[in-house]
């Protein structure tokens, strides 16, 4: 579905973010990156969603080439990312803010039955409709900029690091919605710190350090090696 | 008592002007952090346009009124463009130091392709006058009030209801997140530009019609005082620039009437300088706490 090849990536005029980067995301997947700070995991998101240009290498997108494309038509395309620190408009409402996701859509009974849909997936955000994003607990944000997300009705979803700053509960409800989006049809590509979590739920992996891919195997099999225990599961 | 409601209302409706121009800084502050210095200059090239639309082509004040509006439209996505679309990444100084720039360009441009001369402004509207037990309204000032406030009140609901405004206000907060909701963050960028531009050139016509005189550095000083009621208001709130507008016409009718009108390009800058030193963010502006 999702088919990266060889991207390098550089910010400024020293810094080699992403180096001969592959990977793939094949349909109803859930693939995930993990990698220590650093390593080019919110990088290779920022290449697939058109915001950071690779200098060679592409990226190609159900038979389209979306490697110079810019990162609205990548949203139009069915990619969407949800990205990190959640990025919420602050200043909107929760409704505008999903009505925002839908901002490339024309289907306004198919909007309202989604939106009603996130509401469901997300109760809390219901109770919140009119109040303003920004006075949301870190929780709720994430799980405003998931849902807004989801109203673009995407192929293919990405999240970069959705468990960041949020207590242990909270993490474990918001995997198990990634993983409920998943099975509802929607291929997840996820990017993790916290590598346990993101193994648990996926079907494969990649293992980045400094802009390189160094390892990929089923989720299964990666938890499972050394070299992987020691630097991301803690033993 | 007659006399100070007489200049309430001279002040209301020259605040009404310099309202329409401080929306134009303030939208455009709002979705690209620049202090836009050539606004004023884009207000006088409406004055111009109204000007050839009316004595040139003979129009009527609607079709001139339209085509003043619509001239600064396109004139103010033709400097987005050029001037600052290249400079989207580029420090905030260089933004300013462009913007700069573009004021002098059209001051000057205007001026040697009009040369500096005053040019006395046709009479659109009747000069009639009601009068209220001594209180003089004019028809042009109660034209100007409508028409200023039809158009404040049609640009409130562009940016709160409709789909355009907010997006507008989803690029005005963060305009990478906006990409990718899917928004074309560059052309929300140049039809903000160009709704500010069309309220400026409204103003240089109402103006015109007002005054009756226009020349090529008319915009300088209601650019810096629009700039100011932008300030006074809230830099990037829409209805912080209709407020700080305004009440910048009322001061500056009161300080003239009262005190002497040698003060009333002063006022201005004095309250410029109280509103930074005790509340900066503008009487609407607050500052927003955000959970993280």
């Amino acid at each position: 579905m999702l088919s990266v090849q060889g991207i390098n990536v550089f910010y400024g005029k020293g810094i080699h973010a992403l180096k001969d980067l592959s990977l793939e995301v094949g349909q109803g997947e859930i693939v995930t990156l993990i990698g220590a700070n650093g390593a080019g995991k919110s990088s290779t998101l920022n290449t697939i969603s058109g915001l950071v240009r690779p200098r060679s290498g592409s990226v190609v997108f159900r038979d389209m080439d979306i490697t110079k494309l810019p990162a609205h038509k990548i949203v139009e395309a069915g990619l969407c990312q949800v990205p990190e620190g959640r990025r919420i408009f602050a200043n909107l409402t929760v409704q505008t803010n999903l009505e925002l996701g839908a901002y490339l859509r024309k289907d306004k009974a198919a909007i309202a039955r989604d939106m009603q849909r996130v509401y469901e997936l997300f109760p809390r955000l219901a109770e919140r409709k009119q109040q303003p994003a920004g006075t949301l607990s870190g929780g709720e944000q994430q799980m405003l900029a998931i849902g807004r997300a989801l109203m673009s009705q995407p192929q293919l979803l990405m999240l970069d690091e959705p468990s960041m700053g949020l207590a242990p509960l909270l993490v474990k409800e918001i995997f198990r919605i990634v993983q409920e989006i998943n099975r509802a049809g929607t291929t997840i590509l996820l990017v993790e710190q916290n590598a346990r979590m993101a193994l648990s739920i996926a079907h494969r992996g990649y293992v980045l350090e400094t802009g390189r891919v160094v390892m990929t195997d089923s989720a299964s099999v990666l938890a499972e090696v050394d070299e992987v225990r020691k630097a991301y599961l803690g033993g | 008592m007659v006399e100070f409601f007489q200049q309430m209302i001279n002040g209301i409706s020259l605040g009404s002007i310099y309202a329409l121009i401080a929306l134009g800084y303030t939208m455009v502050y709002g979705i690209i952090r620049l202090i836009n210095f050539a606004h004023g200059d884009i207000y006088m090239v409406g004055a111009f346009i109204g000007f050839f639309a009316t004595t040139v082509l003979k129009l009527p004040f609607f079709p001139a009124f339209l085509m003043a509006m619509a001239g600064c439209a396109v004139l103010g996505m033709i400097i987005e463009r050029i001037a600052y679309k290249p400079l989207r990444h580029a420090p905030t100084i260089t933004l300013l130091i462009t913007a700069i720039g573009v004021s002098f360009l059209l001051e000057y441009g205007m001026i040697w392709a009009m040369t500096p001369q005053p040019r006395a402004y046709p009479n659109l509207l009747p000069t009639y006058q009601f009068n209220f037990s001594g209180l003089i309204v004019s028809v042009q000032q109660l034209f100007i009030l409508v028409v200023a406030l039809v158009l404040m009140v049609l640009l409130h609901v562009l940016v709160q209801y409709t789909k355009a405004g907010k997006a507008m206000r989803a690029v005005s907060y963060d305009k990478e997140a906006a990409a990718l909701m899917g928004i074309n963050v560059d052309s929300v960028i140049s039809y903000t530009f160009a709704l500010g531009s069309a309220l400026a050139g409204a103003a240089g016509l109402l103006v015109g019609v007002y005054y009756n005189r226009i020349d090529p550095l008319m915009g300088i000083m209601p650019g810096l005082k629009a700039f100011v009621a932008a300030v006074l208001g809230g830099i990037g709130i829409v209805p912080g620039a209709m407020v700080g507008g305004l009440l910048m016409g009322v001061a500056e009718a009161l300080v003239s009437a009262f005190l002497s009108s040698t003060y009333r390009d002063a006022v201005a800058f004095a309250i410029l300088i109280i509103i930074l030193l005790i509340k900066p963010a503008g009487l609407l502006g607050k500052k927003t706490q955000e959970k993280v």
